[in-house]
């Protein structure tokens, strides 16, 4: 029975060793692309079975729940969604391609190890999985006529390596004060110390602030616009949206057990969420790279979804998870259309995107669809994400900092209308027509779909994510 | 919840089909191909739409004040919302004047778009849909579904089909109407999570504490007077006006404007009475404002279809202030004033647009002196320029007159401003209408000059379908002037139930401190100040 909770991080450890093996070979992309696909999409299933199962592992270190399972699908499907994206490769150098693959994967895994990890120690080593195999992983680009690349790989480690410093930093604090590394062991006296003791306030500050490198969230967000631009569009895609997402569930899981009430600690969150929203908005402004600008904005939604988390009732969380998704679907809906409009893999400025209407309508609407939603415009899951995390905000009385995050959803329109305006309204022909296989269409309906349809019927998936945050705190 | 609605009795959901027969109309247009079989399934779907509201009036029970035709599915039970629809006597008018204005605007463009017919009918029928499900939703979310998924269609009728400076114009409009409506969606938000409901007539008369009640006014009224629009958040408005095509600027003057006073009628007014008590003298003195600055920038316009934008502010001036007299008299002068500016406004930028197809040009320089090129035309223009200052028997003047009428035996000194506007308007109009048929203001007509030369010699008349077009307004235009009565008695109860709303959510000491206030501002005039304010 053990053996069955475990099923989905197995089925991606032999996804990994697979891409190893077939590394060492010369494997046919579409076979590895396929092969990726089909474990993931196996591993969803796995979490999906076991959904309503629980049980702990590993000397109690590691736990398996709704909310571990819910999150393990979305990551699942967010890896084949990134790897349905990007057919071929086009971004990766040749040579390094299967590599490629296997890194992703690694990642995918630290996150998904992430998503149940209960206990300090473990959650770090989760947390270096997943950005070691990125750290390798960013620098495979197509050798493009400058050495960007190199910079995004080097500034990603370097943050990384400060950001996992400060988290270990902070973990020793609550170690100190508490005398364990088990969640569930915090749990009872956490809300007391974060209530009587600066020095855990400070060391929660510190342990999250390697969530909030994962999360771009401000003051640990100056990486992101240069390794977005630096990394392949495929790469950019996936580091956009999938370590955010285990980002998410581990905000979740640390703030709802240091118990939200109008402490200091919440505070602190606020104030970050909001200052966050505002320099990524005001940055993106004024963005010229496409890449540069969904980095930026990146930097505003984690303010956004630190707006649910710090809510802290079922209601805010549920909506941070269901954000969570809407980012996932919405930045990849962006990121799939950069990588198949850049044949030649290069980074596309808003210019590229002139004409796009009529290059590929398909392209040109899920681009729409994908920043209508990220900018918050009904009948999108953006809006409706945007709406339950404000309401669940509201709720527990952070009028300002809603009120602040709806001036800033108005001041984010005006860039995501930029992309739209030139997709649709230049009168440039722009070039000839994008041609698209058949899957990567089917891709492109599958997210416009899920964007729209998941945004007008969200009552499945908040029923499903107020099941899994029911256990919180742990 | 049903002792304030009246569920629909007739054979078929009427509002729900007022919603989707444009709504698939839209998604049809996809199967056709030519742009004049485009046109026709354009017309052919907004009559249909119009003729299928119709017995919204013909059924319509006047006698009481609650939501009729009403449609109620559970849609998201989580959040307490409700797929729920329905009119009262202040919404089905201005369903009404949605349905009728829409075929006009299709017919319109018959020769003045010229490109991207498919997407044009397409975001046509979308925006059709949107503006209704506005006036007909009795959710708060569900309106706000409305009112934002008009945004994006009408912002690209400006930015696709629109004038030289359409993107700066598009974005503009996209940018205020965006802004505003957010601080409308907290409002809607924090009434939510005060009450735990969505469902408006719930939300009406809830004793709500003061400070609430005046964040929730000032959201909504920001939203609200954006989409009106009034000064001094007015600015996006002539901007639009001047770069949208003929139909963009029709839909605009003729019914989004009005989303504006409807939604201050149906969110501020009842559900923040003592709120709107308070900001009440505020109000009325932007409207009053919007009312005098509209008219003096119209004054000096050379760009016909900036004057008429201009104006647009003017006349809406008059609804906010009859709104916010907060009488019998004055709403309901400020409901048919909406009426009218739609029709008379609307008739007025398919006259500009007939002119700019012939001329290429909205100044007013080039097209003087066309009395005896195209008599039909100035014609149509007469009758509409004398129905837009409120000339006696036609439309606008009954309207200006109940919402005069409703100020001078209120405040007499708001009456004796408000009617500065008008002369205002007076004058703008007749010096328009002077110049635009005979000639310009120096008294030499075009026909003298070389660069003038011919080039009135080739200007059609209008066609039949213009005529049509004008004709069936000019209907409106005279039975509205001198037959009022069935559209006012409509509103009626509807009125009354909300005048009564704000009188008993307004404690006795506001109303006490508004008759204060009510006999200071009398006090300015030399002529009996009113006793009492006539609440």
């Amino acid at each position: 029975m053990k053996t069955m909770l475990f099923l989905p991080e197995l089925l991606l450890i032999t996804l990994a060793l697979l891409c190893f093996f077939a590394s060492l070979g010369r494997p046919r992309a579409g076979f590895l692309q396929a092969m990726v696909m089909v474990f993931a999409t196996l591993a969803l299933i796995a979490s999906a079975a076991t959904f309503n199962q629980a049980g702990l592992l590993f000397y109690d270190a590691y736990q398996v729940d709704s909310l571990s399972q819910l999150f393990k699908m979305i990551l699942c499907a967010g890896l084949v969604l990134v790897a349905w994206a990007g057919p071929g490769l086009r971004g990766i150098e040749q040579r390094l391609r299967p590599e490629y693959y296997f890194f992703v994967t690694l990642s995918t895994l630290g996150l998904v190890f992430l998503a149940s990890a209960v206990e300090l120690v473990t959650i770090f080593l989760a947390l270096e999985i997943s950005s070691f195999a990125l750290f390798v992983a960013i620098p495979f680009r197509q050798p493009q006529n400058s050495r960007e690349q190199f910079e995004a790989g080097i500034k990603y480690v370097l943050f990384g390596a400060a950001a996992s410093g400060l988290t270990l930093f902070g973990m020793s604090y609550i170690f100190g004060l508490s005398g364990t590394t088990h969640l569930a062991q915090l749990a009872p006296v956490l809300p007391e110390l974060v209530a009587s003791q600066p020095l855990a306030v400070l060391g929660m500050v510190l342990l999250l602030s390697g969530f909030f490198y994962k999360l771009a969230l401000f003051p640990m967000h100056f990486w992101t616009p240069d390794v977005y631009q630096g990394a392949a569009n495929e790469t950019a895609g996936f580091v956009a949206t999938l370590p955010k997402l285990g980002a998410v569930i581990l905000l979740l899981r640390l703030v709802s057990l240091a118990g939200v009430d109008m402490t200091q600690l919440t505070w602190a969150l606020g104030i970050l969420a909001v200052v966050s929203m505002t320099v990524g908005n005001f940055a993106a402004l004024v963005q010229n790279d496409i890449k540069r600008l969904l980095a930026y904005s990146s930097v505003a939604h984690a303010g956004y979804l630190m707006l649910g988390i710090l809510a802290g009732n079922p209601l805010g969380q549920a909506g941070a998870i269901y954000y969570a998704l809407g980012y996932l679907l919405m930045n990849l809906a962006c990121f799939f259309v950069l990588y198949h409009l850049s044949s030649d893999s290069r980074n596309l400025s808003l210019d590229d995107l002139k004409g796009l209407y009529r290059r590929s309508p398909l392209l040109a609407f899920t681009l729409a669809a994908g920043a209508f939603s990220l900018a918050g415009i009904p009948p999108t899951i953006g809006f409706t994400g945007k709406f339950v995390v404000f309401t669940a905000a509201f709720q527990q009385g952070f009028h300002g900092l809603v009120v602040l995050g709806l001036i800033n959803a108005a001041i984010s329109i005006f860039f995501y209308l930029k992309m739209v305006r030139a997709a649709y309204l230049s009168t440039e022909d722009g070039g000839e027509a994008v041609p698209l296989g058949v899957g990567t269409r089917m891709l492109g309906y599958v997210l416009i779909l899920a964007i729209i349809l998941l945004g007008v019927l969200p009552q499945g998936f908040l029923a499903l994510a107020k099941t899994a945050v029911a256990q919180l705190p742990l | 919840m049903e002792q304030y609605l009246i569920f629909n009795d007739l054979s078929y959901p009427i509002i729900s089909v007022l919603l989707l027969l444009p709504l698939i109309g839209a998604l049809l247009t996809l199967l056709f191909k030519s742009d004049r079989a485009l046109l026709l399934w354009g017309f052919a779907v907004t009559l249909v739409t119009a003729l299928a509201s119709l017995p919204l009036y013909t059924h319509f029970d006047a006698s009481t004040a609650q939501y009729q035709f009403v449609e109620l599915r559970t849609w998201l039970p989580a959040l307490g919302l409700d797929y729920v629809v329905g009119v009262d006597g202040i919404s089905m008018l201005l369903v009404m004047l949605t349905t009728f204005i829409m075929p006009l605007c299709v017919l319109c463009s018959w020769s003045y778009i010229k490109e991207r017919m498919k997407e044009f009918i397409f975001v046509l029928l979308v925006i059709e849909t949107a503006m209704i499900g506005v006036f007909v939703s009795l959710n708060t979310l569900l309106f706000f579904l409305f009112w934002e998924a008009m945004l994006i269609p009408m912002y690209l009728v400006i930015a696709i089909w629109g004038g030289p400076r359409k993107d700066y114009a598009s974005l503009k409009y996209f940018l205020y109407t965006f802004a505003g409506s957010i601080f409308f969606l907290a409002s809607i938000i924090a009434l939510y999570v005060q009450t735990g409901t969505f469902f408006i007539p719930e939300l009406m008369g809830q004793p709500f504490d003061f400070a609430f009640q005046a964040w929730i006014f000032l959201g909504c009224t920001l939203a609200f007077a954006v989409k009106v629009p009034m000064f001094p958040l007015h600015t996006w408005l002539p901007a639009a006006h001047v770069e949208a095509p003929t139909a963009g600027s029709v839909i605009l003057a003729s019914i989004m404007l009005k989303l504006g006073g409807y939604g201050f009628l149906r969110f501020c007014l009842p559900m923040a009475p003592e709120a709107t008590l308070y900001f009440m003298p505020w109000l009325i003195a932007l409207s009053l404002i919007s009312i005098v600055v509209g008219g003096y920038l119209a004054l000096g316009q050379t760009d016909i279809k900036k004057l008429i934008a201009y104006s647009s502010v003017g006349h809406m001036g008059f609804v906010t202030l009859g709104i916010f007299l907060l009488n019998d008299q004055g709403i309901k002068g400020a409901m048919l004033q909406m009426i009218n500016h739609g029709i008379t406004t609307g008739a007025l930028f398919i006259l500009i647009g007939i002119i700019y197809e012939r001329t290429h040009s909205r100044e007013i320089s080039v097209n003087s002196a066309l009395g005896a090129m195209m008599p039909i035309f100035v014609l149509f223009l007469g009758i509409f320029s004398l129905s837009s200052f409120g000339f006696p028997g036609t439309n606008s003047f009954v309207s200006e007159f109940l919402v005069l009428l409703a100020a001078f035996s209120k405040y007499p000194l708001v009456g004796a401003l408000a009617v500065v506007g008008a002369i205002l308007a007076a004058a703008y109009m007749l010096r328009l209408l002077q110049r635009m048929v005979w000639a310009d203001s120096d008294g030499h007509d075009h026909h003298d000059e070389d660069e003038g030369e011919g080039k009135h010699h080739v200007l059609r008349d209008l066609n039949l379908r213009e005529i049509g077009t004008l004709s069936f307004l000019v209907i409106f235009v005279f039975w509205i002037g001198f037959y009022p009565a069935p559209l006012l008695d409509v509103m009626d109860a509807s009125v009354a139930h909300l005048i009564e709303q704000v009188e008993a959510g307004a404690g006795p000491e506001t109303l006490h401190v508004m008759t204060e206030l009510s006999d200071k501002v009398g006090a300015l005039f030399t002529s009996s100040a009113p006793s009492a304010a006539n609440f």
